[in-house]
C-alpha cells in the first residue's frame, strides 16, 4: 500500500484506510502534519540539571497527570459511599485499566476487612459444607484471566435523558473497565464441597454492610466463575473487593460479588432485592425481565470525545474500546458522517473474549462538521444497535444493559459533544 | 510439610493431563476446606428463599413496626413517592409500570414478600445493619406490606406466614435466563 492509496478516503467526511498507521505509512505523514521543530536551545531542563528523586516502595504518578481521576462520582443522598465512581475512558489507552481508576459500584460502602478474620464459606446444597481461610485459599491453585467488568446499568443516562447528557465519555459510559483477574476457579471450590442433586444456583454473598446478595445459576459458577484475589498482579484493591471477590466474565457487574464471604448452593434463585427491584428490565407493557446476565456487544470511541479537542484540521487517530459478554469482538465499524458511511476498523491484538479490545481508524479532519460512530459485531453475529433501535426494542422506562451506538458531534472548532443520533 | 509433596505433585500432574494444549486448567485442589456444622452454618445463613427456607422464629405486626419509622431515615421512603425521604419510594406506585413513569415500590413492584424480610435483615437499618432483632424485622416487614395495602394492621407476619403473603406484582416478570446462552470460550 502506498501512501498516496492510503491516504484515499474509505468512507465519508475523510475516514481513511485502517492500513494507514501500520507498515509505518504514518511515518511519513506525521513528519509532513506534525513535522514542527523543537525548541532550538540546548539549555537542559532543570529535571535534567542534578540528579532525581529516589527509588520509591510504592510508585506514584506523574504530577502531571494527576487531573486523571474517576469521574461522575455520585452517592445516594445522605450517603457516602452507596454509589458509583467511572473510569475516564478517555485517558486511558490499550485495555487494561490501572487498579486505582476502575470504576467503582457500592451498596454501603467499602469494608476495611482483616484477611485473617475473614472466612469464605460454601454450604447448602453440597455433601461437605466448607470454609476456606484466606491463608488456604493461597494453596490452591489459580489462573489467570483477561477480562472487562461492566455494570448493567452502565450508559444509562443515554437510555432515559430526553437530551443527550452534556458529559464526558467516561462520565456516561466509565461503568467498564478491563483488568488481569487472578484467581482459584470456583468449580474446584464446589467440586471440594462436593454438589448435592437439586443444585442449580450458587446464591453470592459480600462480607460489606449492605451483604449484598446475588444468585449466579450453577452453569456459569462451574464455567468460567472465579474467587479472584489478585487484579492487575497485585492484591485486590479494597475498593475491588478485597481480599477476594467473585467474577463472573460477560455477565452484569453486580453479580461478581466484592468481599466474597458465603457462597449458598440452592434449588432455587434467593429472588433479592438486587436482582428483583433492582436489577430487572422492565418492558413497554410493565412487566420485567429477571436474570439478563449477559451483557452486550458495545462500543464507544474514547478519542476524539468530550474534552479532547482537535486542534485543527488534519490527520487523527479514531480510537475506542469495544466489548461483548458472549464473546470476542469480530469486527468495529466506524464513521464520520453520522452513519451515512461506515469504514472498518483496526482491531488490536490480542482480541479476547470478554475483554475490552482497542480499535483505531484514521481520520483525515477537513475542519466541518462531523458526526463520529463506532459500530461493534461480535463473533456470535450480535451487533450493537442504533439508539433508536435499541429504545424501539427496550422501552425506554429502563436503564440497564443499555449498548446503542455512541455519536460524538465534532463542530467547526474541533470540539466534540455527545449528541443523539 | 515434606509429607504434601506427593499431592502437589499429584496436583500437577491432574492439572496437566486435564488441559488441552491451548489452555491449562485448574481441575482440582489440595482439600484443604474445613468442615462446617450445621449450628455453624445456621449462624452464617443470613439468605431467606422464596418459599421461606431461612425465615427464623420470631413475629411482629405493622403496628409495632410503624415504630422504627421515626428514628429509621431509610424508612421516609415510605411517604407517597415523591415526597417522602432521600432515596427509592417503598410505597404506592400501583398501576404505574406500563406507563411513562413508573414508580417501582415493594408494593407495585418487588415479587416476593420474603424478599423484604430478607434485605432488612441483611441490611437495614443503614447505618447499622444488623443490629435488629428477628421481632424487629418482621414488625418493620409487616409495617412495609400493611403500608402498601397487602396486610391488615394486626396481621402477624412470621415464618409461616410471610412466604404465603402474595405480592401484587408476583406475575409480572419473566425470565428468559438459558444457561445454553452462555457460549464457552473457545
Amino acid at each position: 500500500m502506498s501512501r498516496g492509496d492510503a491516504m484515499l478516503p474509505v468512507a465519508g467526511n475523510g475516514l481513511l484506510d485502517r492500513r494507514l498507521f501500520l507498515k509505518g505509512g504514518m511515518a511519513g505523514i506525521a513528519a509532513l502534519s506534525f513535522g514542527r521543530a523543537s525548541a532550538a536551545s540546548g539549555a537542559r531542563p532543570e529535571w535534567a540539571r542534578a540528579p532525581g528523586s529516589p527509588m520509591s516502595g510504592y510508585g506514584g504518578r506523574s504530577p502531571f497527570e494527576a487531573h486523571v481521576q474517576r469521574t461522575a462520582i455520585v452517592s445516594q443522598p445522605g450517603t457516602a459511599g452507596s454509589g458509583a465512581s467511572r473510569t475516564p475512558l478517555e485517558h486511558l489507552e490499550g485495555t487494561i485499566t490501572p487498579n486505582g481508576l476502575m470504576f467503582e459500584r457500592h451498596h454501603s460502602g467499602v469494608p476495611a476487612i482483616d484477611p485473617e478474620r475473614h472466612r469464605l464459606m460454601i454450604h447448602g446444597r453440597v455433601q461437605r459444607p466448607l470454609e476456606f481461610s484466606m491463608d488456604v485459599l493461597e494453596r490452591y491453585p489459580r489462573v489467570t484471566r483477561l477480562h472487562f467488568l461492566e455494570c448493567s446499568g452502565n450508559s444509562g443516562a443515554m437510555a432515559v435523558s430526553p437530551q443527550a447528557p452534556d458529559q464526558s465519555c467516561g462520565a456516561l459510559h466509565g461503568l467498564v473497565s478491563a483488568c488481569e483477574f487472578t484467581g482459584v476457579p470456583l468449580s474446584v471450590l464446589l467440586d471440594e464441597a462436593g454438589l448435592d442433586a437439586g443444585a442449580a444456583w450458587v446464591v453470592a454473598e459480600g462480607d460489606d454492610s449492605a451483604r449484598l446478595v446475588r444468585s449466579v445459576p450453577l452453569a456459569k459458577a462451574l464455567d468460567d466463575a472465579l474467587v479472584v484475589m489478585y487484579q492487575n498482579g497485585e492484591r485486590l484493591r479494597p475498593e475491588n473487593g478485597y481480599p477476594i471477590r467473585l467474577f463472573l466474565p460477560g455477565f452484569e457487574g453486580n453479580m461478581s460479588v466484592k468481599w466474597l464471604r458465603r457462597l449458598y448452593v440452592t434449588d432455587q434463585p434467593a429472588m433479592s432485592k438486587d436482582e428483583t427491584s433492582r436489577y430487572s428490565d422492565l418492558q413497554p407493557d410493565g412487566s420485567a425481565r429477571l436474570f439478563t446476565f449477559s451483557m452486550a456487544v458495545k462500543s464507544v470511541i474514547t478519542s476524539p470525545s468530550p474534552g479532547l479537542d482537535l486542534a485543527g484540521p488534519g490527520l487523527y487517530e479514531i480510537s475506542g474500546l469495544a466489548w461483548s459478554g458472549s464473546g470476542a469482538i469480530r469486527q468495529v465499524e466506524v464513521s464520520a458522517d453520522g452513519g451515512a458511511s461506515w469504514a472498518p476498523a483496526h482491531l488490536e491484538s490480542p482480541v479476547l473474549p470478554r475483554h475490552l479490545t482497542r480499535f483505531r481508524a484514521p481520520w483525515d479532519w477537513n475542519g466541518g462538521p462531523a458526526m463520529l460512530m463506532s459500530r461493534a459485531l461480535d463473533d456470535g453475529g450480535a451487533v450493537q444497535p442504533g439508539r433508536s433501535e435499541w429504545l424501539a426494542s427496550h422501552g425506554g422506562r429502563s436503564f440497564y444493559h443499555y449498548n446503542a451506538i455512541q455519536a460524538w458531534a465534532i463542530d467547526e472548532d474541533g470540539r466534540s459533544r455527545n449528541a443523539y443520533a | 510439610m515434606r509429607s504434601q509433596r506427593p499431592d502437589i505433585l499429584a496436583l500437577v500432574i491432574l492439572m496437566a493431563a486435564a488441559g488441552s494444549p491451548a489452555e491449562l486448567r485448574a481441575e482440582t485442589g489440595p482439600g484443604l476446606g474445613i468442615p462446617m456444622d450445621s449450628a455453624r452454618v445456621s449462624a452464617m445463613n443470613l439468605t431467606v428463599l422464596p418459599d421461606g427456607t431461612g425465615l427464623p422464629p420470631g413475629s411482629g405486626r405493622a403496628d409495632t413496626g410503624a415504630e422504627a419509622d421515626a428514628s429509621c431515615p431509610a424508612l421516609a421512603a415510605v411517604r407517597p413517592a415523591g415526597s417522602g425521604g432521600p432515596n427509592d419510594a417503598l410505597v404506592g406506585g400501583s398501576g404505574t409500570l406500563a406507563t411513562q413513569q413508573p414508580v417501582k415500590t415493594v408494593g407495585s413492584y418487588w415479587p416476593y414478600a420474603t424478599t423484604v424480610f430478607d434485605y432488612i435483615r441483611r441490611a437495614m437499618p443503614y447505618q447499622a445493619p444488623g443490629s435488629l432483632s428477628a421481632d424487629e424485622v418482621y414488625a418493620v416487614t409487616a409495617y412495609l406490606l400493611y403500608e402498601n395495602g397487602i396486610i391488615e394492621a394486626g396481621e402477624i407476619v412470621n415464618a409461616r406466614s410471610l412466604p404465603r403473603i402474595r405480592m401484587p406484582n408476583r406475575d409480572g416478570f419473566h425470565n428468559p435466563y438459558q444457561p445454553s446462552m452462555e457460549q464457552p470460550d473457545p
